[in-house]
């Protein structure tokens, strides 16, 4: 079973690609936004003046927000909000003493002889969080797909989006991390086999991994080639291109047995077990025509994006734009001070010509390109209709909650409709109103308590009269 | 660095309307030519007429609901209108009388409605319609093929089959006339024959898709095929209905106008067969000289029931 939909782009991943993997100097000053990506923060351990190392615990996980660590030993001076990729939160600001004393905690894991709570509990404890763009907290993920006893465990390394090959650098160059990875995973979920989804123009990946899967000699990994379509490494597309089954519009891959993880979030398993470090660096491609020497760079999380640029170079061309992510999902920055988290797998530094500016915007003639495109089977037209004439019943029966906003279908308006803009705005307009009609139910739910309340009151009002009636006369005809 | 609120994605195809209205009119050319080799060059006067008119309609027209001029005067959509309603009309058709069409595709048909995108109707095939109940004369006396336009007009063939079961002659007298060419019309096969290849390039640049095309001539083709092999006496071929009258430029050209057209692919599986149905209908039993141009407006009626069944199955749901 193949994509429905999906484009066929051209990828600009070779520059950086011809670079090995280069590191990025820890900067003098850390921020550690605690939304690392999930759209939730974790709760900080630690207040300004604290000495940390690196490995420290500084934030504790909560609800989506996986556990955080500090990247670099020095002290904590403030909590307070910065400029970050969501446009602005909540940060903790280490000073950095340069001398990356490692936290006493840190130690290599014997992860064979653990059970599969251990296993997660450690996972946890490690601060991994999905490093293909979610941040949400792998353990969690692990632990649903261990309840509902998924049998696959689905390793993403599709990488779909033009622009972005950070995975596929560090497939090429720790092959043999992501394995080790795969194998704790399955150790900690109960999966019996696990699938590596890499797409077919990755050859250099594909050769690295399959020869780290024959090395570690374990039967129960086997690597998927799949066609370069945008976007198969959606969640959802790609569990339906590797197994066949959809996952429900309203539930998890764990239903259909599957759980899947970044290829990424595997090596830093990988890595936590091998040498007990957390999750505090991250690899980050670095590309784009505004970028002198596009390149994968392995950052400190909490470093600058500004920092990551001039380790390729330095940025040069103009009206540049910086992009979080790639050309198709990716999110404008707002300043290159923000710093890199769990979630950021891409700086797209592009000049006019790598993003042309789209033409003026026409009315739909319903040519349904988008609707070809589409990978949720949806029709964009339709909905786009709807949202013209704010038709809330037409958003719901076309299918707004499956749009996985993409992008595809304005990838192919002909008409340039911001469509992918306009579904974002009304789901959250949906939102809102499915708050308000919950505020009003339960406002209409408690003005009908008081009432009852009050009815109930003046009827035993009432009967009290009526008895106090009834025996006063009672007592007269006795007295008579 | 600039900092912008440019909401993702940041890329697009380039594709743009102008561009999708200039490959139509490109593969409009062989029927242009066709027509001009047998009509000589009363067609191309038309095709001037129509198109200056149209232009000028849409100017009026957004000047008259206040809307800036450009880019819909651009946008080329009004130019295909033009084209296909002067390509549809016999070319001997006074240039009054198509001005008048045109007025009434471009002013009602189109901008009554809202203008590009919102016209429930082929705004051609509305101008098509009113001409033919206003002055069916005119819109129904065909020129001799290579006799020029000022030469003898006479029926159709698909009008002088019609008469002619009417009048109980045999198929075999009927198409023994001059009217009738190698499989359908004289000269019309040939239009015919040219409208299919620029509908073939259109589907292969990917202007068009199949599923209104094909299900447009499976609908025509299947009734024509059955009744004729029922009794071949008194119906015409699936091959004589293919190849006459506005077939194949409605296959290609009109039935596939986007706007008016039913929207999700099964959808315009039933639209284009409804079309295709309807088009054997009224030439069978119909009383008007081709049945495309009422068969397109009648299922553009129905694009909204269409649209409203044929929602295709959204990913993660049951089918509906």
């Amino acid at each position: 079973m193949s994509l429905r939909g999906g484009l066929r782009l051209d990828s600009h991943k070779a520059r950086p690609l011809e670079r090995p993997i280069r590191g990025v100097p820890p900067p003098t000053e850390i921020a550690l936004a605690l939304d690392q990506g999930s759209g939730e923060e974790s709760v900080p351990v630690v207040k300004a003046g604290d000495a940390v190392h690196m490995g420290t615990l500084v934030a504790a996980s909560a609800g989506a927000a996986a556990s955080l660590h500090s990247p670099v030993s020095g002290i904590v001076r403030e909590i307070a909000v910065r400029t970050t990729l969501r446009g602005s939160g909540r940060c903790i600001v280490i000073e950095n003493d340069g001398n990356d004393r490692r936290a006493a905690s840190l130690a290599p894991l014997d992860w064979r002889t653990l059970d599969e709570v251990a296993l997660l509990e450690h996972i946890a404890a490690g601060g991994v969080a999905g490093l293909g763009g979610a941040a949400f907290p792998t353990a969690t993920k692990l632990a649903l797909a261990r309840a509902a006893r998924a049998d696959l465990l689905l390793l993403n390394g599709a990488e779909c989006e033009p622009w972005i090959c950070c995975d596929d650098g560090l497939m090429r160059e720790r092959a043999a991390q992501v394995v080790l990875g795969a194998q704790v995973m399955l150790a900690a979920t109960g999966a019996r086999r696990c699938v590596v989804a890499i797409e077919d123009d990755k050859p250099e990946a594909i050769l690295a991994m399959e020869s780290a899967v024959s090395a570690a000699s374990d039967a129960r990994i086997e690597i998927r080639v799949l066609p370069a379509v945008f976007p198969l490494g959606a969640e959802g597309a790609l569990v339906t291109a590797v197994t066949g089954r959809e996952v429900p519009h309203d539930g998890l891959p764990p239903q259909v047995g599957v759980v899947c993880q970044n290829v990424g979030t595997a090596a830093a398993v990988a890595r936590l077990v091998q040498d007990g470090q957390p999750v505090i660096s991250r690899i980050v491609t670095v590309t784009g025509s505004g970028v002198r020497e596009p390149c994968n760079v392995e950052a400190r999380v909490g470093t600058p994006v500004a920092d990551l640029i001039g380790a390729c170079g330095g940025s040069d061309g103009p009206e540049l734009r910086h992009i979080a992510g790639g050309s198709l999902t990716g999110r404008i920055l707002q300043s290159d001070t923000v710093p890199v988290t769990k979630g950021l797998n891409c700086v797209l530094v592009a000049t006019s010509a790598d993003l042309p500016a789209r033409g003026m915007e026409m009315p739909c003639i319903r040519c349904g390109d988008c609707a070809t495109v589409c990978p949720a089977g949806l029709l964009p037209q339709q909905l786009h209709a709807a949202a013209r004439t704010d038709d809330t019943a037409g958003l719901v029966r076309y299918g707004l909650s499956a749009c996985i906003e993409c992008g595809c279908c304005d990838y192919v308006c002909p008409s340039a409709i911001p469509l992918t803009a306009r579904f974002r705005t009304a789901r959250e307009q949906q939102h809102l109103q499915d708050m308000e009609r919950r505020r009003a139910l339960d406002a209409k739910a408690r003005y009908e308590r008081h009432q009852r309340r009050l009815a109930e009151q003046a009827e035993a009002e009432r009967r009290a009269f009526d008895e106090a009636r009834r025996r006063a006369r009672d007592s007269e005809t006795g007295t008579d | 660095m600039t900092a912008t609120t440019g909401q993702p994605p940041h890329v697009v195809a380039g594709i743009t309307v102008p561009r999708v209205m200039f490959q139509v009119l490109l593969a409009l050319v062989p029927v242009t030519a066709v027509q001009a080799y047998l009509f000589g060059l009363r067609p191309l006067l038309l095709l001037a007429v129509a198109g200056i008119a149209a232009l000028a309609c849409e100017a009026l027209a957004l000047r008259l609901r206040r809307r800036s001029p450009q880019p819909f005067l651009r946008d080329g959509s009004v130019l295909v209108t033009a084209v296909l309603l002067a390509l549809a009309v016999p070319p001997t058709l006074p240039v009054p009388l198509l001005v008048f069409g045109i007025a009434v595709a471009v002013l009602v048909g189109k901008h009554a409605y809202g203008g590009l995108g919102q016209n429930p109707f082929n705004p051609a095939m509305v101008g098509y319609a009113v001409l033919l109940v206003s002055f069916p004369l005119e819109m129904t006396r065909w020129p001799a093929p290579g006799a020029g336009w000022d030469a003898m007009t006479g029926a159709t063939a698909l009008d002088t089959l019609r008469t002619g079961l009417r009048q109980s002659y045999t198929m075999q007298e009927i198409f023994a006339g001059p009217a009738f060419g190698h499989v359908g019309a004289a000269g019309a096969e040939w239009i015919s024959l040219a409208a299919l290849a620029g509908g073939l390039y259109l589907l292969a640049r990917r202007i068009i898709r199949w599923h209104i095309p094909a299900a447009m001539l499976a609908g025509l083709a299947a009734p024509a095929a059955l009744f004729h092999m029922i009794d071949p006496g008194a119906h015409a071929t699936a091959t004589f209905h293919l190849a006459a009258g506005a077939t194949m430029l409605g296959a290609f050209f009109i039935a596939t106008d986007p706007v008016s057209a039913a929207t999700s692919d099964r959808g315009r599986l039933f639209y284009g067969a409804g079309i295709g149905v309807l088009t054997w209908v009224i030439r069978t039993w119909g009383g008007f000289p081709d049945g495309v141009a009422f068969a397109v407006l009648i299922m553009n009626l129905a694009v909204p029931l269409i649209d409203r069944y044929t929602v295709p199955r959204i990913y993660g749901h049951a089918q509906r």
